[in-house]
């Protein structure tokens, strides 16, 4: 059987990945990517105690599904947004929008 | 070394790889399609959790649907043929010493707490033992969550239509 602590460090991999990912990209669907990779390695995490912790109701998996549905929301939404920033700036490098910058 | 946790070491090794392939890559396309092999890492990952249900609704989701979705918004938006000259912004280094710190931590917390190297006992059927779950148990978060969707996705027509 893998170690529990296995699955914990490659979610801390991935969500330091991730992290870095969200604070360095321009572009801001490789922004978007990055919070979605971040998310991931949360489910990961989920998924992982409710395996290894008595299972009684499967609280990890249960709220892993609403973390995805969650994440596919805020996806959807995020691109309607950068769509509607493409359109009104012809860019979607956040460091080029500071349009609420002083 | 068992076989189980030679196929976690390989699987890992991919996902670890396709991320770091999605974050440090240069080209935008690229990274999008290497998202995909990570959530399909992800999902075998899941399979080995004896995750079944979860490991579909990851593919379903994740590789058929947000990563579409994302391919759709980059062709929108770039020109992909075109080459940027930078694709990070100039804090890389403090991101690195964050993203650095953030991983330490993380690991000091995951192996030195509590050691679990064996699993209790497997539910006889999970997936059916889920679906009654969220109709009972989760009754009221499954309704919000169905709420929040709808509210999305009215949202997000709105937001992407031309006026």
């Amino acid at each position: 059987m893998i170690p529990l602590s296995h699955y914990l460090v490659l979610g801390a991999i991935l969500f330091s990945l991730g992290v870095f990912g969200a604070l360095t990209r321009r572009n801001a669907i490789a922004i978007l990517m990055s919070i979605e990779l971040m998310l991931n390695a949360v489910n990961l995490n989920f998924i992982a105690f409710a395996r290894y912790l008595p299972q009684t109701l499967l609280q990890g998996q249960v709220f892993a599904i609403f973390v995805i549905t969650v994440a596919a929301a805020e996806a959807a939404v995020g691109l309607a947004i950068v769509l509607g920033l493409y359109r009104n700036f012809k860019t979607v490098n956040v460091d080029e929008i500071n349009l609420m910058k002083w | 070394m068992t076989l189980q946790l030679a196929i976690f070491y390989v699987v890992a090794a991919f996902t670890v790889w396709a991320a770091a392939v999605v974050v440090l890559g240069k080209n935008i396309v690229r990274a999008a399609v290497a998202l995909i092999f990570s959530f399909c890492g992800m999902a075998a990952l899941y399979v080995l959790l004896d995750a079944e249900f979860l490991a579909a609704v990851q593919v379903l989701i994740y590789v058929g649907g947000i990563t579409i979705l994302l391919l759709f918004a980059i062709m929108l938006t770039s020109r992909i043929a075109s080459k940027t000259a930078r694709v990070v912004n100039d804090q890389v280094i403090l991101s690195a010493m964050v993203a650095v710190g953030l991983l330490v931590g993380l690991i000091y917390a995951s192996t030195s707490g509590l050691v679990m190297t064996a699993a209790p006992p497997l539910l006889p059927e999970t997936s059916p033992f889920l679906g009654r779950a969220l109709l009972t148990t989760y009754a009221l978060p499954f309704e919000v969550v169905s709420i929040l969707l709808l509210a999305a996705m009215v949202g997000a027509i709105i937001l992407a239509r031309k006026e």
